[in-house]
């Protein structure tokens, strides 16, 4: 792989996320939004914590879904459906590189939403920054690469530009509540929990809570991470079997 | 020296023969049209030479690449404009053109290759902003920044109002100026005949005639004699119309008749097209 043509991929994917108005408003800004709504919301403790450094915990877990699995998927299947794919696969630009800025691209736009999260809550809320730095960026990479290869795989099963946003949607929101993004899931009836329980992002807020607020280090929770790098890796083979570069005939 | 050479080409999709048997082959900086109804396999044949799909059978050789194997090289020197594609609509077209150039080793410079598609007004404007004719020349600006050896144009005019027609074929006359080999795809008969150096007709997934525009008109087909006579019309067809016209003229100038508004009329590209794909030739 060319790192030039790789740097001005990465560069031209960055140009187009910021650029997209809607996407950037809806992907990066929308958890921040939720943040301050909800920091609003709850008062008091929440696992040991003050609420808002729980809250801030959670929509970390969310944005790494909204960014990777639901911003990835949606731009892929626009993408391909419009034949943006089709076109790009007759230049000298491999596709490994492609895809590899493409990942990079949704990694920095989550990083930096991140460091939002982090700054805004310290201005608002007096949230503390994370004191296991080197945990909490490995949690990120793990979690956006997941997530990213769920999202790859969830564009390859979606058929039309047309119905993307709503089905990637339908996934998210519900999976992003049962799995206490949006605050805790101990009063919610066992039934709920127990979806919670199957879904992938369940795992990586328990990372984020483990590090965030308790401080520990990553390696600490490795049934979380076993069960993330499943859900990845069953994502990554539906990939590989089932992503087209070409819109549907007809 | 030939730039494509096609042998026996064959593809089905399922039941499907899109393909029949293809063999034809373009010289470099020849414009060569593919010309056909929809459905006539114009875009499956394009498609395997770009690389897209694989064939069923036969020998294809693409500037001397199997597209089926296209490596970067071949990427380098092939420039492309799908049938439809829809690019970003936020970013500029001078962005836009800098992006695609930044994949080749050996790019035109950006500015120029706006000028040369005639969007230099449009240079600073965001995609979205455009008409559809303007799209499509920032389709084939981005076609060519790579400075290709060949460009494949697959329908490059389809729903274009007359103006547009007019201006995208004299921005495809000046790829021949560059020396580029072009291989064109149209439904439009007048676009082949005014834009390529040789046509090959195709029809249900086979070559049913190849030649310069003015050899497919000049072939076997028939040719009209018109006049008029006792005030109405008479139409004569024939393949030897030296003869025929020998005659009539010859009796009527033994009658001391005038043959009113007589004519001979050669089929137009149009007429051998429609006798050539329609349905009745069979």
């Amino acid at each position: 792989m060319s790192l030039r043509l790789f740097t001005h991929q990465l560069r031209s994917e960055q140009l187009l996320f910021w650029r997209s108005k809607e996407a950037a408003l809806f992907i990066f800004l929308f958890p921040l939004l939720l943040f301050v709504l909800l920091g609003s919301v709850y008062t008091g403790k929440i696992y040991g914590v003050p609420a808002p450094q729980a809250l801030l915990s959670g929509l970390i877990g969310y944005g790494c879904a909204n960014t990777a699995f639901a911003g990835l998927a949606i731009t892929l299947v626009l993408r391909r459906e419009q034949a943006i794919l089709k076109r790009l696969r007759a230049t000298p630009l491999p596709a490994s590189t492609y895809v590899a800025a493409m990942l990079v691209s949704t990694l920095l736009v989550f990083a930096l939403q991140t460091a939002a999260l982090f700054c805004l809550g310290r201005v608002l809320y007096g949230t503390p920054f994370p004191t296991a730095i080197g945990s909490l960026i490995l949690a990120v990479i793990v979690g956006s690469a997941a997530f990213a290869a769920l999202g790859v795989a969830t564009a390859s099963l979606i058929r039309s530009g047309e119905g993307s946003s709503a089905v990637v949607n339908f996934i998210l929101l519900p999976m992003a509540f049962l799995t206490g993004s949006f605050g805790p899931t101990r009063h919610y009836p066992s039934f709920l929990r127990a979806i919670g329980d199957v879904l992938p992002l369940k795992y990586f807020v328990d990372l984020v809570n483990a590090i965030f607020l308790k401080g520990h280090a990553i390696w600490t929770k490795p049934l979380a991470l076993a069960i993330l790098a499943a859900w990845g890796l069953g994502g990554l083979l539906v990939a590989v079997f089932k992503f087209r570069w070409e819109p549907r005939e007809g | 020296m030939s730039a494509i050479v096609v042998r026996g080409l064959r593809k089905s999709y399922g039941e499907l023969e899109a393909v029949r048997g293809l063999d034809f082959e373009i010289e470099e900086g020849e414009v060569f049209g593919l010309l056909g109804p929809n459905g006539a396999g114009k875009t499956t044949t394009v498609e395997i030479l770009e690389g897209y799909r694989k064939r069923d059978a036969g020998d294809v050789s693409v500037l001397g690449h199997d597209p089926e194997r296209p490596g970067r090289e071949f990427r380098e020197r092939i420039g492309v404009v799908l049938q439809q594609s829809q690019l970003w609509q936020n970013i500029t077209v001078r962005e836009m053109h800098t992006m695609f150039a930044g994949y080749y080793e050996h790019p035109r410079a950006v500015d120029e290759v706006i000028e040369l598609v005639g969007l230099e007004s449009k240079r600073e404007a965001r995609v979205k902003t455009l008409s559809g004719g303007q799209k499509r020349r920032l389709d084939l600006g981005l076609a060519l920044v790579g400075d290709p050896d060949l460009v494949f144009l697959d329908e490059p005019t389809t729903g274009f109002d007359p103006a547009a027609r007019r201006a995208a074929w004299e921005m495809i006359r000046s790829l021949r100026t560059l020396g580029k080999t072009v291989l064109l795809t149209t439904h439009y008969l007048d676009e082949a005949e005014q834009l390529a150096d040789r046509v090959a007709v195709m029809r249900e997934g086979v070559i049913v005639r190849i030649g310069t525009p003015r050899e497919l008109t000049t072939t076997d087909l028939e040719v009209e004699v018109r006049f008029r006579r006792g005030g109405e019309d008479v139409v004569i067809t024939t393949t030897e119309p030296t003869r025929v016209l020998y005659e009539l003229t010859s009796e009527a100038v033994a009658r001391g008749e005038e043959l009113e508004r007589i004519e001979v009329r050669r089929p137009t590209l149009e007429d051998v097209y429609l006798t050539l794909t329609g349905d009745d030739t069979e």
